[in-house]
């Protein structure tokens, strides 16, 4: 067929060219819409085309609004604006004609007009209302085709909030008897699914209907909804799991009508369909997984064809077999097939082959090894995709040991790529790969220094400030952290010597900052060289202003004597007179610190360059300056994560020039932490702050996070093991030398060598026992999971614990006088580091007033010098209200089951008294559950019968962990039971009816019922977060609460002593304080977190309360409303 | 997920353009620049998937026309491949035996076509007498109610 259209396409241009021709003559005079694509086919040039549709577009807009225009001349207006419209030409004129069109025109007029509308306007678009009551109507219509065309358009755009109209119309023609009726209203829902699930949200059980519709075309529309509800929850749909294998098993055989094949393969996008949702399914999950295996092998094994769409299928088909619970010999068979692909000679089942290889290498690393001359024929292949594709795999099996040769791979790929976001994304990678495995000094400097020289200033700012927060933090041994910088310094001079003019301005501020910071580690060199060899950076035209102010920086650090000091002079001299702001206060400080040494000295002391400083990261001091502002009218602050929602509400496919289109390695941690509410006070002071801040916030992000890690910390796990089993690899990883014959043929049979020539095959072998060491020795099966005992080189030092206001960076480091000079101007508010010692990891009860506890408090408030804020009642109301005097009783305490008193417990409290028989009860507050112990003590001298004890709950679910001994109770004798309790839905408090039955020795059995009530806080446990997790937590969780709480003001810092209420009641976490604002977090029983963030504001304690489960943040909201309320 | 599918000839004339996201119109034709310089600079023994910014083209060639479609990088490449070629065929149906000129004097049934069996940047219907019924029934119905159709369609047949 593609002959065909090839010999008429070839045809065209001389077609299109001569007016002669019969054809073509035709088509000119026959139509307006002829004479404009006549009009196109022969421009020349983008100005002439400009002209012409002009032109065309005024007579458009001439006569779209005559009123003499009939439908069928505006049809064909509108596709002319079409034209217009898809060369890029606006015709927002046009737009409400197309309405009018679909609303008035007959069946093909209007079913022009729903494209036009279809293609003109998106789906926020005002005029698309309009639209509404046209869609009504014709979904009305007896017509058939008016109906498809609605319904069509439906599922393409409709406005959110006009679905309640429509939806008892769609959902009726679910039970059309045609099925082109049905499989569209299904696609109509879809679309309704997509952009307002909750309005769907009653008609699940019709999506189920449409799964098992007759029709093979309305049940693969209904998979378009359950791939995106599996995709969102998994857990819901797992019983569908054995329908969609029938499906499947169904499409496989052939059972479909033959016009659903292609190529006389049955349903293709239908199977590939099937197998994304199959794999979705199969996740994690054994027994899903074993129902699906069947299938796989068949569709494997069906999928034999030598043709594209096979190769598709099978691609998916392997994907799904290593995404599920895995089973070898389904395993073994996926790795044949992905041999086949990579093996092909058709390059795009390669490229495909490949891919497959990424994704399985993650799990299997071994295959690669079997793949191995495959992988470094195509690392050298000529096209440059089939290339990336390859050291994509590559960074997957980076490990130690093959770290240099990939790296360097990598970099020969850099100097050649063309592409801007390739550079990006690889020089990210290279990067994270140099800090992760450099195995010495010399190497990590030289790989840092080609990162920066290739990535140029396309290269993300968390790059170079990453690499110099890791210069300065340095590692655990001085020794080693010397000669780094040291080697550092060298090779940067020899860089300045050298040709200097071609490096980029970022590597230059690099280079400037570690020659300031470090070049005293030179003790043979005199500063006055390293002066010279700035200055000369400041004379170079390509040099930025942003890179002279880092030059300035350096000198400013540098002491320079006899000739280096007039160059000073000189140079301070020169900039003080900058335009450029920055520049002169940079060449004041340069001015006055050059001359004055003991100053220098003092407020640049070269030991403590690694001494952390602290930072009023909230920017407080800034308050008076926002609320001013604000006063004055400007926009109130928002968040960064509200701002890009808005941002990408409106425009999804980012077409900005490499903005705001990151690469994901780039992006995964930078987004997290841009979000986190930590930081959002540090953007807002920023927004109202002076130059200085701007500058820095917008050329040099200080960016506290390490470096971007795009597969986690134990990402590839596989590498971890490599050091321990380093001997083993030796002997296994020559693979393809001669000498090992036995292992030769067992891969051979899988991976048949191509035969090049002897001296480019040794060399080749080369480079795979180069680049595949350290694979061999991995086990097939998945290693997820496994602890991070790398032998990381640069491994960054465990930072302080508790200084949560302390926060190293390089760039603002005391040394660095300028910044310090200011900070140490602005921070004229008190210190504001009071951030409350750890509690320690032990459980403490907050309901239940226990010695341990007690101690640790206190020990607590001494150590923060708060006002002692205890309250014994807040204490109390735990415990049932019908017996105040209910303390303590030491007899019962003793009874408590050995494995739980060690563990603070709550107040035995006595539930009732009745003729001798008392029972009490108490909780016990165990790391991950609480324990109820109830007590049922025979006080009588009478022998007791026939005991029965029930505990039953709405919210909660009350496992029987030891029900009482016996049914009997002698006399004097306590017999004790034990309740698990875990949390069926949040509660503010949790109300356990107690049922107890009994037969007195003498008379009828009794009966009686008591409640035992438990706050929400005993279920409530510490969560024990880094800042970044919680930012990356804090925008996954859907369910939130924003309220203003009461501060306890009494205190020299109220946020400290409330928080600190907060934890001893409540059993918070605090994450982080920064300045007026906390991060704070804990969950409920162990799984279900609630994170919470809050600010000082006016007086009171703004809190806003973030949960992924439902009802759970109002519930602790009312808890910490009566803490603090309660004191 | 498809992001858009554009037509595009040898001389980088757009003859097609749908997208599935919403992108500014004068971002359109940078776009569309772009990609084609991207697919016309490759040979053909090259891949016909080419990386463009955090997103894959697949692209294929008819003659003078090519035909590319921009995904993310979750889409299994080859099956967007062959659903180019099942769109070819099924245009090649409609108007028996495709030309460019087909496509450029009847965009508005290519778009009908095309929207029957993408939406929303998934495929939906690859049936191809499935994907033409409602076109061929509005056709019908067209032509019942018009005696001269004032579409050139039927005089350029090569």
């Amino acid at each position: 067929m593609s002959d065909v259209v090839e010999k008429t396409l070839t045809a065209l241009p001389s077609l299109l060219s001569l007016d002669s021709q019969p054809g073509s003559a035709k088509l000119s005079s026959n139509s307006k819409l002829g004479n404009l694509i006549r009009g196109i086919t022969e421009l020349t040039s983008k100005h002439e085309e400009e002209k012409l549709i002009q032109r065309e577009l005024l007579l458009i807009k001439e006569q779209v609004s005559s009123p003499n225009t009939t439908m069928r001349q505006m049809k064909e207006l509108m596709v002319r604006a079409i034209y217009c419209e898809m060369l890029g030409y606006g015709v927002s004129f046009s737009y409400i004609h197309a309405i009018k069109l679909a609303q008035q025109g007959n069946v093909l007029e209007k079913r022009v007009g729903y494209l036009a509308v279809s293609l003109f306007l998106n789906e926020s678009h005002e005029l698309l209302l309009l639209l509404v009551n046209t869609v009504l109507k014709d979904l009305q219509s007896t017509n058939l085709i008016e109906v498809c065309m609605a319904l069509t358009v439906v599922s393409q755009m409709f406005p959110k909030d006009m679905i309640p109209a429509i939806l008892p119309l769609v959902e009726e023609k679910l039970n059309h008897p045609k099925e082109i009726i049905r499989r569209k209203a299904v696609l109509a829902l879809y679309k309704f699914y997509l952009i307002a699930p909750n309005q769907v949200q009653h008609i699940h059980n019709k999506f189920r209907k449409a799964l098992c519709d007759k029709d093979p075309g309305v049940m693969s529309a209904s998979l378009h909804i359950y791939l995106q509800l599996i995709q969102e929850n998994p857990e819901g749909y797992k019983d569908l799991a054995p329908s969609f294998v029938t499906i499947l098993k169904q499409v496989v055989g052939g059972k479909l009508p033959m016009d659903f094949n292609y190529h006389s393969v049955p349903a293709p996008w239908l199977q590939i369909h099937l197998l994304r949702i199959l794999s979705l399914l199969g996740k994690n999950d054994q027994s899903t997984s074993e129902i699906m295996y069947e299938i796989l092998d068949e569709s494997l094994r069906r999928a034999e064809m030598n043709h594209n769409i096979t190769y598709a299928i099978l691609y998916e088909c392997v994907k799904c077999i290593y995404t599920i619970y895995p089973k070898s010999d389904l395993l073994e068979k996926a790795a044949k097939c992905i041999g086949n692909f990579v093996l092909s000679p058709k390059i795009n089942l390669k490229y495909l082959g490949l891919k497959a290889l990424t994704y399985v290498v993650q799990q299997d690393p071994k295959l690669a090894l079997q793949h191995q001359m495959t992988i470094i024929e195509c690392l050298d292949h000529p096209d440059l995709i089939i290339k990336r594709e390859t050291l994509e795999l590559l960074f997957r099996i980076t490990n130690d040991q093959n770290v240099t040769v990939i790296v360097e791979k990598m970099l020969d790929f850099l100097r050649i790529s063309e592409d801007d976001h390739t550079t990006i994304d690889l020089v990210g990678k290279v990067a994270e790969l140099a800090e992760k495995y450099a195995p010495d000094n010399e190497w990590f400097i030289d790989s840092m220094n080609a990162v920066f020289s290739l990535g140029g200033d396309l290269l993300q700012p968390d790059i170079p400030n990453s690499f110099l927060k890791l210069l300065s933090e340095g590692f655990d041994s001085v020794e080693e952290d010397r000669k780094l910088r040291l080697f550092a310094v060298n090779s940067y001079i020899s860089l300045l010597q050298g040709d200097s003019s071609k490096l980029p301005q970022r590597f230059l501020q690099v280079i400037c900052w570690v020659l300031g910071e470090y070049s005293h580690l030179r003790e043979d060199l005199e500063p006055d060289v390293i002066v010279r060899l700035l200055a000369k950076l400041l004379d170079m035209k390509s040099s930025s202003s942003e890179t002279k102010c880092w030059v300035l920086m350096a000198m400013t650090k540098l002491c320079p004597s006899g000739a280096a000091l007039a160059l000073v002079h000189n140079v301070s001299e020169t900039y003080s007179s900058s335009l450029d702001t920055m520049l002169r206060q940079r060449a004041q400080e340069l001015q006055i610190f050059s001359q004055d040494s003991e100053l220098q000295a003092k407020v640049l002391p070269r030991s403590a360059s690694m001494e952390p400083v602290e930072v009023d990261s909230s920017l407080s001091f800034l308050d008076g300056f926002v609320s001013e502002a604000l006063a004055a009218g400007a926009a109130p602050y928002k968040p960064p994560h509200q701002r890009q929602e808005e941002l990408s509400r409106s425009k999804a496919l980012s077409l900005e020039p490499y903005g705001l289109s990151l690469p994901i390695s780039m992006s995964s941690c930078g987004i997290a932490d841009r979000q986190s509410p930590t930081l959002l006070s540090i953007s807002s002071g920023l927004s109202g702050d002076s130059a200085d801040f701007s500058h820095k916030g917008s050329s040099t992000v200080l960016k506290l996070d390490g470096v971007k890690r795009l597969w986690g910390r134990d990402g590839y796990l596989a590498q971890k093991e490599s050091t321990e089993e380093a001997p083993r690899i030796e002997a296994a990883s020559p693979v393809w030398s001669a000498d090992q014959p036995g292992d030769n043929n067992a891969l051979n049979g899988q991976t048949p060598t191509p035969t090049p020539t002897p001296e480019c095959d040794q060399e080749k072998q080369q480079l795979a026992s180069s680049l595949f060491v350290g694979l061999a020795s991995q086990s097939s099966v998945c290693l997820m999971g496994k602890s991070d005992s790398t032998s990381q080189r640069f491994r960054r030092k465990t930072k302080a614990s508790g200084s949560s206001e302390q926060i190293t960076n390089p760039l603002i480091s005391p040394s660095d006088g300028s910044d310090n000079l200011l900070y140490k101007n602005l921070l004229d508010s008190p210190d504001l580091d009071v951030s409350p010692p750890e509690q320690t990891p032990g459980l403490a009860a907050p309901n239940g007033s226990c010695d341990a506890e007690e101690e640790s408090s206190d020990t607590d408030l001494k150590e923060i010098e708060t006002p002692p804020i205890r309250d014994e009642r807040v204490t109390a109301e735990a415990s049932p209200d019908d017996d105040p005097d209910g303390s303590k009783d030491p007899s019962l305490t003793s009874h408590l089951p050995a494995e739980l008193s060690a563990l603070s417990h709550s107040d035995i409290t006595p539930l009732f008294s009745k003729q001798n028989l008392d029972v009490s009860a108490c909780h016990v507050q165990k790391e991950d559950s609480v324990v109820l112990v109830v007590f049922i003590s025979n006080c009588s001298d009478s022998f007791l019968q026939q005991i029965r004890l029930q505990v039953d709950s709405e919210e909660l679910e009350v496992s029987c962990v030891s029900d009482c001994p016996s049914e009997e109770s002698k006399s004097h004798s306590v017999a004790v039971c034990q309740y698990f309790l875990t949390v069926k839905r949040p509660s503010v408090h949790f109300d356990l009816s107690v049922t107890v039955s009994w037969a007195p020795p003498a008379g009828s059995p009794r009966k009686a019922q008591v409640s035992y009530r438990l706050p929400l806080t005993t279920f409530i446990r510490a969560l024990r977060l880094s800042t970044e997790e919680y930012g990356a937590m804090w925008l996954a969780f859907s369910h939130d609460t924003k309220q203003n709480l009461t501060l306890i003001q009494d205190g020299p810092d109220p946020l400290a002593a409330t928080l600190d209420v907060l934890k001893r009641k409540l059993q918070l976490h605090v994450v982080e304080v920064m300045g007026v604002e906390a991060i704070v977090a804990c969950c409920l029983q162990r799984d279900q977190p609630c994170l919470m963030h809050c600010r000082m504001h006016a007086g009171m304690l703004a809190v806003w309360l973030r949960s992924p489960v439902p009802d759970l943040p109002d519930c602790l909201l009312y808890c910490c409303q009566r803490a603090l309320q309660e004191l | 997920m498809i992001k858009f599918v554009l037509m595009v000839n040898q001389q980088g004339q757009t003859r097609l353009s749908k997208y599935y996201e919403p992108v500014e119109l004068s971002k359109r034709a940078a776009l569309e620049a772009v990609a084609v310089r991207c697919c016309l600079s490759r040979g053909k023994h090259q891949c016909s998937f080419v990386e463009y910014k955090d997103f894959k083209l697949v692209y294929r060639q008819y003659a003078a026309l090519y035909v590319v479609v921009g995904v993310t990088d979750s889409e299994n490449e080859l099956s967007i491949y062959e659903l180019i070629q099942n769109f070819v065929e099924v245009l090649d149906k409609y108007f028996s035996r495709v030309s460019e000129l087909d496509i450029m004097f009847n965009l508005d049934s290519v778009h009908i076509i095309l929207d029957e069996m993408i939406q929303n940047g998934h495929i939906v219907e690859t049936n191809k007498s499935r994907i033409l019924a409602p076109l061929t029934a509005i056709d019908k119905m067209a032509d019942g109610s018009e005696t001269t159709p004032d579409t050139p369609r039927f005089a350029i047949k090569l």
